[in-house]
């Protein structure tokens, strides 16, 4: 019987991964390695300003005199950061102002990962930007959301366009010195989504940056920067895939976000990098620095992730909650199947009166997996009345994979309410069954369960997204019945 | 429609079916009674192929198929339901969901379209009302906080939709009380169509009261020991089991001793 089961848990286990094609493009990379001369390199073919340039430089210094980390429960082997190509560009006419000018090739690409590019081919009323490697290859919706004052473009070009915004802004709530990997983005980051909601806006439509990377060898350090003026409001969402390769890759974005008062941010991420294969071989290595500030009184930053790809997760989305009255929100779902680590979780610091935070982080491990949940919540001494409430779930397909949490709880207000739930289960071969002899397969029966189990959180996804972060979580485990 | 023939099977080496034979006609009711440790519970499980037995000799032919050879997924399918002695809670999956992936499971094996949603919801609603389900229990997550008489009610909530062929009804009246028990009795009657066979697996009488037999067999260590109409539960219900056991154990050892 035992065998049977691990059989069984074998088999469901090995899903494919259905984004891992290479596209056949002209690139243009830079030598691998990462010395001075490369950051400058960077900066000077993005055509960057002077104090890009320095704000560069300056991270690139620091980074020297820093180590890796190694708190997390990941075992990395040693990365070497001389062998990464630090940028990587598809080679197109420059700034392409209409899909005309944009190459073939990468209108494919988007279009076999479900993100067309043609404006008219999107039925929600989602706005993209595509990042393909190093670059934003376009940004859809552009004029239409120009037209209410909402600013949504490349990095690259925010720089050039909207230098004041983007240096009153940048590094303010992931500072240059943050960490290993936020400082190495803040040397070497290429391409990334900028977004500006004005006051009392309500943004009409779903925003969205798609990841790609498809140069081997390269690493992708994309930096996103989202500020929520006044009483405005916006919903974000963002998509990661990568090509199949036997060698890992790294990824170590930066996100950061703005929120003044009255307004509210939705951030979601459906993470589906590549995971590697079923023996641990390849993937994706995400080094992920988020952090929101609610910065302004009644300000809400809510943080959603479907996170099952990738062959090491690091990765803390967290909220500063300084605004009196503000929320911090941490929904997540992290999947590790096969060889895939996982250590995620959140931060959420209360330093205004008030203050609320609520955390739900649901992992599932399968094969050999681990998942780690690792979250903060930290009570400042003025922090009047500040609530918190989490709650940490682990189910277990199998006994050969792990669920570890390591919950941080530091209270310096009296008056504060701070709730810690957790739970361990396992998808018992009885649930299985009783499916089973109602006539649904294994493999279907799981996906009713993992699905129920992490419906809570997909439900904060935005409707679109939910249908295919669902499926998505089934392709994840398929093959993996405990 | 399902006939078994001389089934030997183990649980963990130990044998606990010792070669039981059984044929049962399209709308017929059989019973099947016996003390605990009989075997009652692990034939549901051979039946619907749970894989805690392991059957080592005999045949089970269902519909002309030889059923030890389909999975349970299969089995059910093609029309065999197994009311759970202790249904299982499935938190996070609600009965609609649930119920509707089994009913397009059973239509796409049966090359049908899958139902359209307010098909499914009328069906839903007309099943309700026949086993008097209350209709906030469908609106939860399978059998999660039911109490064990909703528990016992959904199962056959879950039997009247999914229509099968050959029901087989394990314990199906432990822990009701009696208002439960004639409800629970009175769906099955409902739901059953005269061709639909029914396997009733029960220690007690009371069930038969409702669900009324064609055919009493007595289980008692691993085979059929007696076969009779209904009048052989009323008689066990007076006697218990101890006669039995005993003209078993003759039976027995007359045989062994033949056999030196």
């Amino acid at each position: 019987m035992e065998k049977d089961q691990d059989k069984v848990l074998t088999e469901v286990t090995s899903g494919e991964y259905k984004y891992g094609f290479v596209t056949d493009i002209e690139t243009e990379v830079i030598p691998k390695g990462l010395t001075e001369d490369v950051v400058r390199l960077i900066s000077a073919k993005k055509e960057e300003p002077e104090w890009m340039l320095e704000f560069r430089l300056k991270a690139f210094r620091h980074w020297l005199t820093m180590k890796m980390p190694t708190w997390a429960h990941l075992t990395i082997p040693e990365i070497d950061f001389q062998e990464i190509i630090y940028y990587a560009a598809p080679v197109q006419k420059k700034g392409p102002d209409s899909l005309s000018d944009v190459d073939p090739e990468l209108l494919k690409t988007f279009d076999k990962l479900g993100i067309p590019l043609e404006e008219q081919k999107h039925l929600t009323g989602v706005a993209v930007d595509a990042v393909m490697d190093s670059i934003s290859v376009k940004t859809t919706f552009r004029e239409t959301l120009a037209e209410m004052g909402i600013i949504f473009c490349s990095f690259s070009e925010a720089v050039r366009e909207h230098p004041t915004l983007v240096q009153k802004y940048l590094a303010s709530v992931v500072p240059y010195t943050d960490n290993f990997f936020a400082t190495l983005n803040s040397a070497v980051f290429s391409d990334g989504s900028f977004c500006y909601i004005p006051k009392g806006v309500r943004c009409p439509m779903e925003l969205s940056t798609y990841f790609r990377i498809n140069t081997s060898n390269t690493g992708q350090f994309e930096r996103t920067l989202l500020i929520a003026d006044e009483e405005s409001y916006v919903s974000y969402l963002e998509g990661c895939t990568a090509p199949m390769r036997d060698e890992n890759q790294l990824h170590a974005a930066v996100v950061e976000i703005i929120a003044e008062r009255g307004a509210e941010v939705k951030y979601s991420t459906v993470q589906n990098w590549y995971p590697g294969d079923k023996n641990g071989k390849g993937g994706i290595y995400n080094f992920v620095t988020k952090r929101g500030i609610c910065k302004g009184d009644d300000s809400k930053i809510s943080w959603t992730q479907v996170e099952t790809g990738s062959a090491v997760t690091w990765k803390y989305p967290s909220c500063i909650l300084r605004g009196n009255n503000s929320t911090g929100e941490f929904y997540s779902v992290a999947v590790t199947n096969n060889y895939q680590q996982a250590d995620t979780g959140t931060k959420m610091i209360h330093i205004g009166k008030n203050t609320k935070s609520t955390i739900v982080s649901k992992g599932i491990s399968a094969g050999f997996g681990q998942n780690s949940y690792r979250g903060l919540v930290k009570v400042l001494g003025k922090a009047e009345g500040a609530r918190n409430f989490s709650q940490c779930d682990s189910l277990l397909l199998g006994d050969k994979c792990g669920a570890h949490t390591f919950p941080y709880i530091e209270v310096d207000n009296p008056t504060a309410i701070v709730e810690h739930e957790a739970t361990t289960s396992r998808i018992g071969e009885d649930q299985i069954f009783y499916c089973n002899q109602r006539g649904i397969s294994t493999e279907d029966a799981i996906g009713l369960i993992v699905n129920g189990y992490a419906r809570e959180v997909i439900n904060k996804l935005p409707m679109e997204f939910a249908v295919e972060a669902q499926k998505l979580l089934q392709i994840s485990l398929e093959g993996s019945v405990g | 429609m399902l006939q078994i023939n001389e089934l030997r099977a183990a649980i963990d080496d130990k044998e606990i079916l010792k070669g039981l034979t059984l044929e049962v006609k399209p709308g017929e009711i059989h019973a099947i009674m016996g003390p605990n440790g009989s075997g009652k519970s692990t034939l549901a499980n051979v039946l619907t192929g749970r894989d805690i037995a392991t059957v080592t000799h005999g045949s089970i032919i269902f519909e002309g198929r030889n059923l030890l050879e389909m999975s349970p997924e299969e089995r059910a399918r093609e029309g065999i339901f197994l009311s759970f002695q202790y249904p299982i809670e499935i938190p996070g999956v609600s009965m609609v969901n649930f119920m509707k992936t089994a009913i397009n499971e059973q239509r796409k094996h049966r090359g049908l379209d899958p139902l359209s949603a307010s098909e499914f919801l009328r069906q839903m609603r007309e099943k309700k009302e026949l086993v008097e389900i209350d209709s906030a229990l469908t609106n939860r997550s399978v059998n999660e906080g039911f109490s064990g008489g909703e528990k016992k009610k959904n199962e056959i909530f879950q039997m009247a939709m999914l229509e099968p062929r050959l029901a087989v009804l394990d314990e199906t009246d432990s822990g009701l009380d009696i208002d439960a028990l004639r409800i629970v009795a009175n769906g099955v009657n409902k739901i059953r169509r005269p061709d639909t066979s029914v396997i009733v697996i029960t220690h007690y009488q009371r069930l038969l009261e409702y669900i009324i037999p064609d055919y009493v067999h007595v289980l008692y260590d691993g085979r059929i020991v007696r076969s009779a109409g209904p009048e052989l539960a009323l008689e066990l219900e007076e006697r218990g089991y101890d006669w039995i056991r005993k003209e078993a154990d003759i039976t027995e050892e007359s045989w062994t001793t033949d056999q030196k």
